[in-house]
């Protein structure tokens, strides 16, 4: 099946501000791709770009799935997006959020899926608490499980262990085997233990 | 440089003519010598709008296709657009407190400028308020056609509701109001305003572009 | 049948819940509209001695409060998604379209809302007897989709330029002056039992008017969701 990613000669600048030029990767299937570089090179950034939330400078960024390239959108929902610029919803419950977010993507929710999916992801009994009572190492996990509501493709995490102590570290191995066996991941990291997960690493400096 | 000064002897004709050339109009105030203030307060008004026009149009065209230049375009139409309407704005009160006493009186056309202008004051807070610069060509070029869509309303509304001081010439009105001399300045102011206007459009955007281009020097930020 | 043709539809009610469900739980949309209102409302009854004779009058103010209640409000709902950082997950999870009609449904309830609690007591401190009732209702319906209509996509450019609630109203008076004049004009011959030709004629406005920015906000919305 041919499925990867492509980017080719992909630039940012802002306002003139050169972030990183002519980047060019190809990510097979059932890999895991890490970007690493000092603060501010650019990796949030890249990562955002090729969710498509932000428009590069130039250049070209494709999701070909099954031989095909996907739209812009058709892309989007391919994608799970953990990272800590990333917020949900402080005044809904967990599952509250999950729900939203399943709806407005107009996929079925089931509350045993939904039970399921935060038991995986260590917040078992937890679904009814409201987010803003979450520690931050708990929403980082509700974020995974929001992440794989949808069963992506590709996970696109940005630092995926901040703000998790040593079980959350385990779940993110967890994760991220789970994915490398069934899409791609693709990560932004300067910790040496995440970047061992990594097929390929493009370093932006 | 030959434009150029054809066209400010050009203007200083049109000046003249309409103080010695046009005779007083009879039915404009008390005797008929405010009615000059139509070759300069029409044109401005006309150009006001069709600025406006072109400014949505040239939105419309950066929304499709992205292109830096034309939010440039739409920028500047934006800018002279303003300023002839406060011309115009400027020259109606005038000739309004002229003729019959009031600056202001709110009859359509005045609302219609003045609702104008509001626009355009908005159009370029928006702007202002916006650092990232397709951020700010985006917003701006959707809040142009926005506002484009609502004015023909006013358009219907607005007549409506007052009655009007504002002189409506059209059909009798024209023919007796334009005599052939008049009419000759008239255009020919006309034609003098819109070679102001493509004059300045010219500068403003060669300005732009260049600005565009400005090479980022290590250490100072540009936006 | 309905909701599988329309998959913004489902979509779009489920952003409706989720704003239902948070302001629900926080009031902060609603409890600023109602204490601007309230306040508005209290500062004119006592200020003209709790009588209006005029109808042209009590027909402008009603709106003048309708109008600034809905710029101090409307704009909460993007506001709020921008400040507490929820936008990305919202662009990652949702298309522009269901976003627009969610939040536009979200903020005609909201508006609705306080427009239930004002006017009836407008009419009570004003001491006006409605003429034409139907014609009243109708009028106020309209306005009220119309503010909310062009509201949310105003609400949406104010929040990605600044998130200042300043900006909001210095973009909207324009835009939603046509809308102003023909409700005031059409409140006012509500009020005085006008001709019912004229009351048609705003009516027939109004309703255009829903339409036109309501399907403009509609297309143009993605340009001020996506980068």
């Amino acid at each position: 099946m041919d499925n990867r990613i492509e980017v080719r000669g992909l630039s940012k600048a802002y306002h003139g501000r050169r972030l990183f030029t002519d980047i060019n990767i190809s990510v097979p299937d059932r890999s895991v791709f890490a970007v690493r570089g000092p603060n501010g090179s650019g990796k949030t950034t890249f990562l955002l770009i090729l969710c498509g939330l932000i428009p590069a400078t130039s250049g070209q960024v494709d999701l070909v799935l099954e031989g095909r390239s996907l739209t812009a959108a058709e892309r989007r929902r391919q994608l799970g997006l953990v990272s800590t610029d990333l917020y949900l919803y402080d005044d809904l419950s967990a599952v509250e959020n999950l729900e939203f977010f399943s709806a407005v993507r107009g996929l079925p929710f089931t509350l045993a899926r939904a039970r399921e999916l935060l038991e995986f992801v260590g917040l078992q009994g937890r679904g009814r608490d409201y987010l803003g009572t979450f520690s931050s190492g708990m929403k980082q996990r509700l974020k995974y499980a929001c992440a794989l509501w949808h069963k992506p493709h590709v996970l696109i995490l940005d630092e995926p262990t901040s703000h998790m102590d040593e079980k959350g570290a385990a779940l993110v191995e967890k994760v991220i085997r789970g994915q490398r066996a069934r899409g791609m991941v693709l990560m932004a990291t300067n910790s040496p233990e995440e970047l061992r997960y990594g097929d390929q690493t493009l370093s932006l400096a | 440089m030959i434009g150029q000064i054809s066209l400010g002897i050009w203007m200083t004709a049109v000046v003249l003519a309409s103080f010695l050339y046009i005779p007083a109009i009879p039915g404009f105030g008390a005797t008929g010598e405010t009615a000059r203030i139509i070759v300069y307060h029409v044109p401005a008004a006309w150009i006001a709008v069709l600025a406006y026009l072109l400014a949505t149009v040239n939105s419309v065209s950066y929304l499709l296709k992205g292109e830096a230049k034309l939010d440039r375009q739409a920028q500047v139409n934006a800018e002279l657009g303003t300023l002839f309407c406060l011309l115009a704005a400027v020259t109606g009160a005038i000739w309004s407190r002229a003729a019959w006493g009031l600056y202001w009186n709110w009859d359509p056309r005045q609302t219609s400028i003045a609702v104008l202008l509001m626009i355009y004051a908005a159009y370029f807070v928006l702007r202002g308020a916006i650092a990232d610069s397709d951020r700010r060509a985006r917003l701006s070029a959707v809040y142009a056609i926005l506002a484009f869509l609502t004015v023909p309303f006013l358009v219907f509304i607005v007549p409506r509701a007052f009655p009007s001081l504002h002189p409506d010439l059209g059909g009798i009105e024209r023919v007796r109001v334009m005599s052939p001399q008049v009419l000759v300045v008239f255009l020919s102011s006309l034609v003098g305003f819109t070679g102001l206007y493509v004059w300045m459009y010219n500068i403003q955007m060669r300005c732009l572009s260049l600005l565009s281009k400005r090479v980022p020097v290590r250490g100072v930020r540009y936006e | 049948m309905g909701i599988k043709r329309f998959p913004w539809l489902s979509r779009a009610l489920a952003v409706l819940r989720k704003d239902l469900q948070l302001e629900f739980r926080t009031r902060y949309a609603y409890s600023a509209l109602v204490m601007f209102a309230l306040t508005t409302l209290s500062t004119i009854s006592f200020s003209l001695g709790g009588s209006m004779a005029d109808t042209d009058v009590a027909a402008a103010l009603l709106w003048m409060i309708l109008f600034f209640s809905a710029m101090t409000g409307l704009a909460r709902t993007f506001i709020q998604e921008e400040e507490a950082g929820t936008v990305l997950a919202l662009k990652m999870a949702a298309d522009p379209e269901p976003v627009f009609l969610g939040k536009y449904l979200f903020n005609t309830v909201l508006l609705f809302s306080l427009t239930v609690l004002i006017v009836p007591l407008y009419l009570l401190m004003s001491n006006l007897s409605v003429a034409n009732v139907r014609g009243f209702l109708a009028t106020v319906l309209l306005g009220v989709l119309g503010l909310a209509g062009a509201g949310t996509i105003l609400a949406a450019i104010a929040a990605r330029a600044a998130a200042k609630g300043s900006v909001m109203t210095v973009l909207s008076f324009p835009i939603l002056l046509p809308l102003l004049i023909s409700a005031i004009s059409a409140t006012s011959t509500a009020f005085a039992g006008g001709l019912p030709e004229s009351m048609m004629t705003d009516l027939g406005l109004l309703f255009f008017y829903n339409g036109i920015v309501l399907a403009a906000s509609f297309l143009l919305f993605e340009y001020v969701w996506n980068e």
